[in-house]
This record gives C-alpha cells, sequence and structure tokens, in this order.
C-alpha cells in the first residue's frame, strides 16, 4: 500500500512540473510571437519616417534618393534579407545625419522638426523592439534546451525561434 | 499612462536605488502620468501620497550590506492586492531579484512588466542557484533595462539576452544651481567626500592614508568628509598630527550637499569596489567639482574612460596623493574638467531618462496584456 502511494506522488509530481513547464513553454512562445510583431511595426514606422523625410525636400537630391531606395528595400525585404536591407537602411540614415550640425540646420525648416523627432523616436523604438524580441527568443530558448521540455518534447512542433540581427543604430544627433 | 513602480528597499533609508526610484515616480508625475509606488515600510505621513506599504521592512544581510527588505506572508498579501487593484498600463519593477517587494511583485503579476537592474555581482555560485530559481519570474519582464555597462554584462552572464542600458539619473539643474560657499574654502584647496564613514567599499580609509601626503604637498589643504558614521573610529586611524585637521561633517541634507560639491576644488571618490553605476559622480559633476575616483569599471563608465575626470588605481593611496597634488595644482586642467563633465551630464537629466523609460513602457505595452495578477 505504501509503494502505490508513493508512486502516486511521483507521478502526481511528474504531471505537474510538466504542465507547469509546458505553461512556461507556451507562454514564451506567444511572447517571441507577439515582440516579433511588435519590431515588424517599428521597423515599419521607421522606413515609413525615412520615405517622408526623404520626400520632404529637405535633404540634398542624393541622400534623398538613397534613403528613398533603402527605404523602399527595407519594406520588400523578407526573411535574412530583410535584415539586410533593413542595416542599409540604419547606415543610409547615418550618412544621410551624419552630424550635429546638418541636423540642427534642417530643424531651422520648417516642420523639419517634427520629421526629425518622428524619426529619432522610431529609431530608438525599433532597437528596443529589437532588444526585447532577442530577450524573449534566448528565455525561449534557453527553456527548450532543458531537460524536461527535451525529454517530454514540451514544445510540439514549434520551429525554434531565431534571435534579430540588425545594425539598428542611428544619427547620434537626431533629436 | 498609469503606471506601478516597485522599490525593494525602505525608502526611509537613503540609497542609490530609492533615490532613483523617487526621482523616476516624480519625473512620471511631472510628465502627466499617473503612479503608485510600492516599497517596504510602515505607512507613514513623511512619505508622499502615491506611496504604498509593502509591509515592515526588517533588517537583513543581503549582497554584502544590511538591507531593509519586506517579505513574508504579510508583505506578499499586499503586493497581490496592490497589483490586483491597481490597475496598471505597466509594473516597473527594479531590481526584480532582491527578495523583497520586487520578488513578490513579479511572482504575483503578469502582463507588461519591465526590469530595472541596478547592481553588479561577480558571478558566485550562490548567484548561479539564486538564477535558476528566479528565471521562471524572470521570463516575465517583457523589458529589461540595465542602468550601466557593469550591470548590463551582469544581467547578460546570469540570464543571457540583450538588456538595453537607461543610466541613473538626476535632476542636474539643482545641482548646477548650487553656488560655492566661502565658509567650505581652504587657503591650499578643498578636497570633499560623501559617503557613509565606516563602510569600507566608500574607500575613506584610502583617502586618509593618503591625506598626510597631501597635506605635505600643500599646507593649508582642508579635507570635507560628510556622511554618517563612527567619526571618533575615523578620526583614530589618522596620524596624531592630523586628526584636527580633517573635518567630519556628519550627514547633511541635499542643499548643503550640492554647495559643499559646488564649494570643492577636487571631489574624491575612493571607492574600493561595489559600486554598478556612481551617480555621486554625476552629481558632483552637474555641481562643478572636478572628480578624482578610483580606477573602477562603473566609474571609468560615467568619467569616460578618463576624458571627464581623472582615474587612480583601486585602493592606492599614494598614486590618490599624487594625482589630488597635480590637480590642486594644475587650474587649468580643473576648468577644463568643470567644462567637459558640464556638458557630458546632460545626458543623465530625468528629462531625457524620463522620455527613454517612457519609450520603453510603450515598447512593451505594445505586446496585449495589460498588469494583472497571475491567474
Amino acid at each position: 500500500m505504501e509503494w502505490f502511494v508513493l508512486l502516486a506522488a511521483i507521478l502526481v509530481g511528474i504531471a505537474l512540473l510538466m504542465s507547469w513547464t509546458a505553461g512556461r513553454v507556451d507562454r514564451l512562445h506567444h511572447r517571441v510571437e507577439r515582440t516579433s510583431a511588435v519590431l515588424d511595426a517599428e521597423l515599419f514606422h521607421r522606413s515609413g519616417a525615412a520615405v517622408e523625410l526623404a520626400a520632404s525636400g529637405l535633404l540634398d537630391p542624393a541622400s534623398s534618393l538613397v534613403l528613398l531606395d533603402a527605404a523602399h528595400e527595407a519594406r520588400a525585404g523578407e526573411g535574412a534579407e530583410r535584415q539586410q536591407a533593413e542595416s542599409e537602411l540604419s547606415r543610409a540614415l547615418m550618412a544621410a545625419l551624419d552630424s550635429a550640425d546638418e541636423v540642427a540646420r534642417l530643424q531651422r525648416y520648417d516642420g523639419a522638426d517634427e520629421l526629425l523627432h518622428d524619426l529619432g523616436n522610431a529609431c530608438r523604438k525599433v532597437e528596443l523592439a529589437r532588444r526585447f524580441h532577442n530577450d524573449a527568443v534566448v528565455s525561449a530558448s534557453s527553456l527548450r534546451r532543458t531537460w524536461p521540455v527535451r525529454w517530454l518534447g514540451l514544445a510540439g512542433h514549434a520551429p525554434l525561434p531565431h534571435t534579430v540581427e540588425l545594425d539598428d543604430s542611428w544619427p547620434a544627433a537626431l533629436p | 499612462m498609469r503606471i506601478g513602480l516597485v522599490c525593494p528597499y525602505s525608502l526611509r533609508v537613503p540609497g542609490g536605488v530609492q533615490n532613483h526610484v523617487r526621482d523616476l515616480a516624480e519625473a512620471l508625475l511631472d510628465g502627466g502620468h499617473d503612479v503608485s509606488l510600492l516599497a517596504p515600510g510602515e505607512d507613514d505621513d513623511a512619505l508622499p501620497d502615491y506611496v504604498v506599504s509593502a509591509g515592515r521592512a526588517l533588517p537583513v544581510p543581503y549582497n554584502g550590506s544590511v538591507a531593509r527588505l519586506a517579505f513574508g506572508p504579510l508583505s506578499a498579501a499586499r503586493t497581490r492586492r496592490w497589483i490586483r487593484e491597481g490597475g496598471f498600463d505597466v509594473l516597473h519593477i527594479h531590481e526584480p531579484a532582491v527578495p523583497s517587494a520586487s520578488v513578490l511583485a513579479l511572482w504575483a503579476a503578469q502582463g507588461a512588466i519591465v526590469g530595472t537592474f541596478h547592481t553588479s555581482t561577480a558571478r558566485s555560485r550562490a548567484m548561479s542557484a539564486a538564477s535558476a530559481i528566479l528565471r521562471p519570474s524572470m521570463e516575465k519582464i517583457g523589458g529589461r533595462i540595465a542602468v550601466s555597462e557593469h550591470a548590463r554584462s551582469t544581467l547578460v552572464q546570469h540570464f543571457g539576452g540583450e538588456p538595453v542600458i537607461i543610466p541613473n539619473g538626476l535632476y542636474v539643474d539643482r545641482f548646477a544651481s548650487a553656488r560655492p560657499h566661502p565658509r567650505w574654502r581652504g587657503p591650499a584647496g578643498t578636497l570633499v567626500f560623501l559617503g557613509r564613514i565606516d563602510e569600507p567599499r566608500k574607500g575613506l580609509a584610502v583617502l586618509l592614508e593618503s591625506f598626510p601626503a597631501i597635506m605635505e604637498k600643500r599646507p593649508g589643504v582642508r579635507l570635507l568628509v560628510a556622511g554618517q558614521g563612527d567619526v571618533e573610529a575615523a578620526r583614530r586611524s589618522l596620524p596624531a598630527a592630523h586628526r584636527d585637521v580633517v573635518e567630519f561633517l556628519g550627514l547633511v541634507d541635499d542643499a548643503t550637499r550640492s554647495q559643499l560639491l559646488a564649494s570643492a576644488d577636487l571631489y574624491v571618490a575612493p571607492h574600493t569596489g561595489g559600486e554598478s553605476f556612481g551617480i555621486v559622480l554625476v552629481e558632483a559633476m552637474a555641481a562643478g567639482a572636478p572628480v578624482l575616483a578610483s580606477d573602477l569599471p562603473a566609474f571609468r563608465g560615467v568619467l569616460d574612460g578618463g576624458e571627464l575626470g581623472e582615474l587612480f588605481p583601486v585602493g592606492d593611496a599614494a598614486a590618490l596623493a599624487e594625482s589630488a597634488v597635480r590637480l590642486l595644482d594644475d587650474e587649468e586642467r580643473r576648468s577644463a574638467l568643470r567644462r567637459a563633465a558640464s556638458v557630458a551630464v546632460r545626458r543623465y537629466d530625468w528629462s531625457t531618462l524620463c522620455r527613454d523609460i517612457v519609450r520603453v513602457y510603450d515598447t512593451v505595452r505594445a505586446t496585449p496584456g495589460a498588469v494583472g495578477e497571475k491567474v
């Protein structure tokens, strides 16, 4: 009788651990999906702000064209290509707005301040969104490497999430 | 936005984390946000009305010093109720790994949660064991902030990922508006030390050891020591000839503190460790005191590797004395440091930091789920 109670207690313990861990895996997968959607939205916002700046006539025509092209490529890209294109957009922005003097000069024009603020805000939010997404990915991957998840297949068939690697630096002079 | 802030340490005791959280609460209120701050301590009238008590704070040795923490079933119940009834859009927990209101809040909550990490601790077996226990709740934090490069690397070591850095802040103008006062000026220069005098990591012993050598080269130099602790014991550690020269001021109020810094020819930070950020250096810089600090990673970061103030090897009294004498002799160098520092401290002003922190809130909130009690 006693061994029976002991066995039942062990089984119940394992079942509790399984359901608790499965809940953690599930929540982390959701967080990975949601943060990925947020990152998408912020990247879209940033390329939009870049297009607006390029179309505003504030920049010289060469910078405007480069920026417009980079923003367009960033919006059209998929997967790894997109990460590449978004990094190119960061570099195009840095080239177009490379000095504090240049940014200060632009800010003297009507409406420029708002465009630059919007762009600065978008750039910073891209950085935050990417980092928070990668945080979620790292948490999910490290949980999936633990033995209860691997041995009991608690992650189901969900693909292993990947971190998003792109150059999200922005022109330091942006307001 | 309705924001719930959690501070693990009692607000009645001064400290870096507590000051940061209070200043943040006030900066957010100024920005038109709605703030409630949960912290250990009795309900009392001396605290602002946005503060909510997480239960009685007990003094416990933690992380190398004695901290007043709130834990136990009563604190847990209060924390749960605060979360349930708070209706927060975002929950911002400071030091989510400290076993006090912070750990309790993180355990009890779900939804949009931001965590700020202040401490940096070297990797230890205890910490590694703790990180295994804490991991499931850490997974709930949607946005992680570290206050310094040092705090960030500690965090990455234990939990991985890519935390963002948003430094400790201060109201720069409160310090910058302080003016030098003749009562603190010395004929051969004034050195200022701030911090608990019986806390070895604040390094007063190193400064006292170096002081005779400084006095020999610059007779008439003053050393003002402001901070709590056993004055007699500190005085006994000095050679008899110098005992009456060092002036111990005890604990001073904020206005006196700024005035002291504004009057200093040199602010000396001889800390020997345990510093994650070094807000006191930024305060000194904002008040216009040239800084001479020990070469800790956190201080090196704040001083831009020595551009904004001078560094000396940690615990090296002879090097401290040599640098102090050289700087006191060199008015031009001190003016240059003052000028560079007064520009650099702007990045630590709450107006800048509050904007950055609200941006973190917005990003974390964009992943749906309002703050509520864990089901």
